[in-house]
């Protein structure tokens, strides 16, 4: 079939004819450069403006909670008398005299609570409680789940069959149940422990009360990060480097840490970063309900908890740590989030 | 004289992506006749695909034609809406895909996936559409059609589930079959035995098939007309003696180039075509294929090339043409 | 299927057995027993108690007689609440919290499902993002945080809804409210997840070419492949709501089983704390072995061992 008309629609001449030549067409070709699998995540990252405000909130309350106390002219168990059940900014009658006669008082900037003390304080407190058990228990939870993983995944056959049987079970028992017992039936013998035998003194300081949510969450939470470190393995063990180290004369321990987990390296920073806020709120769930850290120590769970009963006339005490909890977890969800559409591009929508 | 089936003019379609316009075919048009077999042959991101899911209106949604028409079997392609085209597909157009693995639903089972397409677009009931899916399972070679339609897609081999997809796509006695890299995901002797099956049922329907594929060897083997596309645009089409005998585009003679003949001496080194694909993106002004042609002109690179018509079915879109026509005197029409 | 059954059910029963042993355990490891709690009674009237509930005994008779009597259906009779048996204390308190609990877990998929599918099917649009805005804040906020602020906000500023108890519909509204507030916003998420990954997977453009209509698209080949993962979700959905109502129970003052479990631990009941425990953990188990099956009849794909 005729397709084509004869006549040109450009004026051309002899000349457009010669060849081209070789820098002619190489301004054709644009190449793209490129990058390592790091500098591309944190680029996409940088990119991703929800992920950079959460790591913006995160390293605040950071600061918030671990730095601010050192500046911060109240101690969390501080009991001031006669500043009791003070209004956010209200200041007691004692402490106006004082100002009265000169000196220099530092407002309550949220109130006080009912036995006089500064609620901006335990706030921080609280909140630096919460991120320390969040931080700690995750990193637990990393290391413990990411060596009985990676050996389970790595050796395969019968070991990984009756290590994984073990996980299976752990995973069949309700969580929440056993770490409330554990709770409940540790305290003493602890207590006992950090009282009675020399060298245990420690736990006294740290709190009895935070020993053991950390206890229990090594014992049990690790499950889900040692099935994860593991598929991964599994995945990578199979890939071509692998057999090349091998043949390399790489020891298993070696290739482990250095290729295997190294590679996975993107996966165990989301999980982990996940797990973080997810400690948190089993932590100030723990709290409220009355089994967590031992007071005098705020934790943002019990802050809530105690606020309950001034409902009507102190709804402040109650939104303080509210609030607080809800920011620490939303931001770092949305920052696991965040890390998660960087470092692992499959799983991106 | 044979009715005509499809009648593409001068389509232009583009993606509208979050990175920005894809320029995916600029400028194709295509005629086909009743009883056809027309094979599109290219790389990945030709284009080739593109066209024939045009063709259905089976584009992403990011995707939009804008400009060109379709017209297939007396209806305006580009002018129908959605609800107008679901009558047309699978009824008197269907498509089979590439990768038989995962073009069926896991969760249903065959039969159920068959009776449906049957029961969409005909009267039948569902036991009419039952002894109709028997009917077609033989006909696409089979056995033991009744047990193999109680069963789920993973309990079928790779080839056995391409059957199924050919047999969906022909339940409804389509027009025209689209074939879209249907064997790439299978066995080399399967492949066989699929094509075999496909002109089978083309003689014994009548219907007209396009076949996509980047294999020169299937082009050969059942086509009668072949359209080599690269960068959205069709740079060649021909019978298929016109193309394997007399390549007039320098992309068409590297793919045949780069096929590796029996008869070639034992040290011959493959002959690659060098250089990457376009950006489609941000195509460039002049042919697409310049960087990566041996014979690349000045103009080439300036201008995109005009369709040069070497014989009655045979054109092409290269400026050495319009060179040799114009140093030549009037050498082709 | 019934050879995997049967096995399930074994594991299950040894997980049980190994809870129910670790609870024993347990309790007593906690010294001093569970009359040392009050006000001291003395030494005969403390001896007198132990023998009456047997705690006088070596522990491993006290651990042989409890699984004994365990397997009859019997769990003993409370050791703080006079005259009642656990079974009775768990079954009343079970009657409740299952009602709040139920309709917080319908409400879940109900609200969850469709919003995570409509979030998919319009992605990137205002819609979507708002469904997931919503979403992402509804997961992080824990449930008691949710309680006390709707607390705060409607019994006390606004005066609508009542703070403790369950007599009326309106005293159901914030406990299930706060109850169902996560997992409907973790549901959403999972089903827009999944929704995105159906919706590009390779047997929805057959069925597009097929010509059916986008309703059967979704309902038909769509929906039931991305439901999955709820599906999977349904069993820790079931652990978080019951845990999730110790929280709730507490603040709004529900007699329900949570509150008891609770409470029980704080008075050291023992026998309750075992009743309580064993329950809970049972009923768990028996909900995620019920989720397995359904997830098997759902996708024949699965190979279960």
């Amino acid at each position: 079939m005729k397709h084509v008309n004869n006549k040109l629609s450009l004026q051309l001449d002899v000349s457009d004819f010669l060849p081209a030549d070789k820098e002619e067409k190489q301004s054709l070709v644009i190449m793209r450069e490129s990058v390592s699998f790091w500098r591309d995540g944190v680029r996409r990252f940088k990119k991703n403006k929800i992920a950079m405000a959460s790591l913006t909130v995160v390293i605040l309350v950071l600061i918030f909670a671990f730095i601010m106390p050192a500046f911060y002219p109240y101690s969390y168990e501080q009991q001031i008398r006669g500043s009791e059940n003070l209004a956010p900014m209200q200041y007691s009658k004692q402490e106006l005299e004082l100002i009265e006669s000169g000196v220099k008082v530092f407002p309550h900037i949220l109130g006080t609570d009912s036995l006089g003390r500064d609620t901006m304080i335990r706030l921080m407190y609280g909140s630096r409680i919460s991120l320390l058990v969040g931080l700690v228990a995750s990193v637990l939870v990393l290391i413990i789940g990411s060596v009985y993983g990676s050996i389970a995944g790595y050796f395969g056959g019968k070991v990984d069959m009756i290590m994984m049987r073990i996980v299976d079970i752990i995973y069949t028992v309700p969580d929440i149940l056993i770490i409330i017992l554990l709770m409940v039936t540790l305290k003493y013998p602890l207590e006992d422990l950090a009282n009675n035998v020399p060298g245990f003194g420690w736990i006294n300081r740290i709190g009895v009360g935070l020993i053991c949510i950390f206890i229990v969450f090594s014992l049990l939470y690790w499950v889900g990060m040692a099935r994860i470190v593991r598929s991964q393995i599994l995945t990578l063990k199979e890939q071509e480097f692998v057999t090349a180290a091998k043949a390399l004369g790489a020891s298993n321990g070696r290739i482990i840490r250095k290729h295997l987990l190294i590679n996975s390296m993107g996966a165990l920073i989301v999980t982990t970063t996940l797990q973080i806020p997810s400690a948190i709120f089993t932590e100030s769930f723990l709290s409220f309900i009355g089994i967590g850290v031992a007071a005098p120590m705020p934790s943002l769970g019990s802050m809530a908890s105690d606020a309950i009963g001034g409902i009507q006339s102190y709804p402040y005490r109650l939104m303080a740590p509210a609030i607080m909890i809800s920011l620490i977890i939303l931001s770092f969800n949305l920052l696991g989030d965040g890390l998660r559409d960087a470092f692992d591009p499959k799983l991106k929508d | 004289m044979n009715k005509i089936l499809l009648n593409i003019q001068n389509e232009r379609l583009s993606f509208f992506t979050p990175a920005g316009e894809v320029k995916a075919l600029n400028d194709i048009s295509i005629q086909m006749n009743e009883g056809d077999v027309l094979g599109i042959v290219g790389e990945s991101g030709s284009g080739k695909s593109v066209t024939a899911y045009s063709i259905m209106g089976l584009t992403d949604r990011a995707g939009r034609l804008i400009g060109g028409t379709i017209e297939f079997n007396g209806h305006k392609i580009n002018e129908m809406s959605e609800k107008e085209l679901q009558k047309i597909r699978g009824n008197e157009v269907s498509i089979i895909f590439q990768d038989p693995m995962t073009s069926l639903n896991p969760v249903y089972t065959i039969g159920n996936q068959i009776r449906e397409v049957i029961m969409l677009h005909t009267n039948k009931d569902k036991k009419q559409a039952q002894e109709r899916a028997i009917e077609l399972l033989t006909l696409v070679g089979i056995n033991e059609p009744e047990k193999r339609l109680k069963q789920y897609p993973h309990e079928l081999s790779g080839g056995m589930r391409q059957r199924v997809m050919i047999a969906i796509a022909l339940a409804c006695e389509p027009k025209l079959l689209i074939a879209d890299e249907p064997t790439t995901a299978l066995d080399v002797t399967i492949q066989a035995q699929i094509l075999e099956l496909m002109m089978e049922l083309k003689n014994k329907i009548g219907m007209s098939i396009i076949m996509i594929t980047h294999d020169l060897g299937i082009v050969a083997s059942i086509c009668q007309k072949i359209a080599v596309m690269y960068a959205g645009k069709i740079v060649e089409y021909g019978t298929v003696d016109d193309i394997f005998y007399n390549p007039k585009h320098e992309y068409t003679k590297g793919l045949l180039n780069s096929i590796p003949k029996l008869t070639d001496k034992e040290h011959k080194r493959l002959v690659p075509i060098e250089g990457t694909p376009v950006d489609l993106l941000n195509p460039p002004k002049g042919c697409p294929f310049a960087p990566r042609c041996n014979s690349c002109m000045k103009v080439c690179i300036k201008h995109m090339p005009e369709y040069t018509q070497i014989s009655d079915d045979h054109y092409s879109a290269c400026w050495l043409l319009q060179k040799e026509k114009m140093l030549g005197g009037e050498k082709y029409e | 299927m019934p050879a995997y059954i049967t096995k399930r059910l074994l594991m299950s029963i040894f997980t049980l057995w190994l809870v129910a042993t670790l609870t024993f355990a347990l309790m007593f490891m906690v010294p001093g027993g569970p009359f040392l709690a009050e006000k001291a009674p003395s030494e005969a009237t403390l001896k007198a108690l132990n023998q009456k509930y047997g705690l006088d005994q070596p522990k491993i008779v006290q651990y042989k007689n409890y699984m004994i009597k365990l397997l009859q259906g019997d769990m003993g009779v409370s050791l703080k609440q006079r005259g009642r048996t656990v079974s009775s204390i768990i079954f009343t308190g079970f009657e409740v919290s299952a009602r709040v609990g139920g309709i917080a877990i319908l409400l879940a998929l109900v609200i969850g499902i469709p919003l995570g599918s409509i979030a998919a099917l319009n992605r990137g649009k205002w819609i979507d993002n708002v469904i997931v805005v919503f979403s992402t804040a509804g997961i992080a906020v824990p449930s008691f945080v949710v309680s006390t602020v709707m607390m705060l906000i409607f019994s006390v500023k606004l005066d609508l809804l009542p703070t403790y108890g369950l007599t009326s519909w309106k005293h159901y509204i914030m406990p299930v409210i706060a109850l169902s507030l996560y997992p409907a916003s973790y549901i959403s998420r999972l089903m827009r997840t999944s929704m995105l990954e159906v919706l590009g997977q390779d047997y929805m453009r057959t069925a597009r070419a097929k010509g059916l209509s986008q309703f059967k698209m979704l309902f038909k080949h769509a929906l039931r492949n991305a439901i999955l993962p709820v599906v999977t979700y349904l069993g820790p959905l079931l652990a978080y709501t019951l845990t999730g109502s110790f929280v709730v129970e507490k603040i709004f003052t529900i007699p329900g089983l949570g509150s008891e479990f609770i409470s029980s631990i704080v008075n050291r009941d023992y026998t309750m704390i075992m009743g309580t425990t064993i329950f809970l953990a049972a009923l768990i188990i028996i909900m995620n072995l019920l989720v397995d099956i359904a997830y098997k009849i759902i996708d024949p794909r699965i190979q279960l061992k």
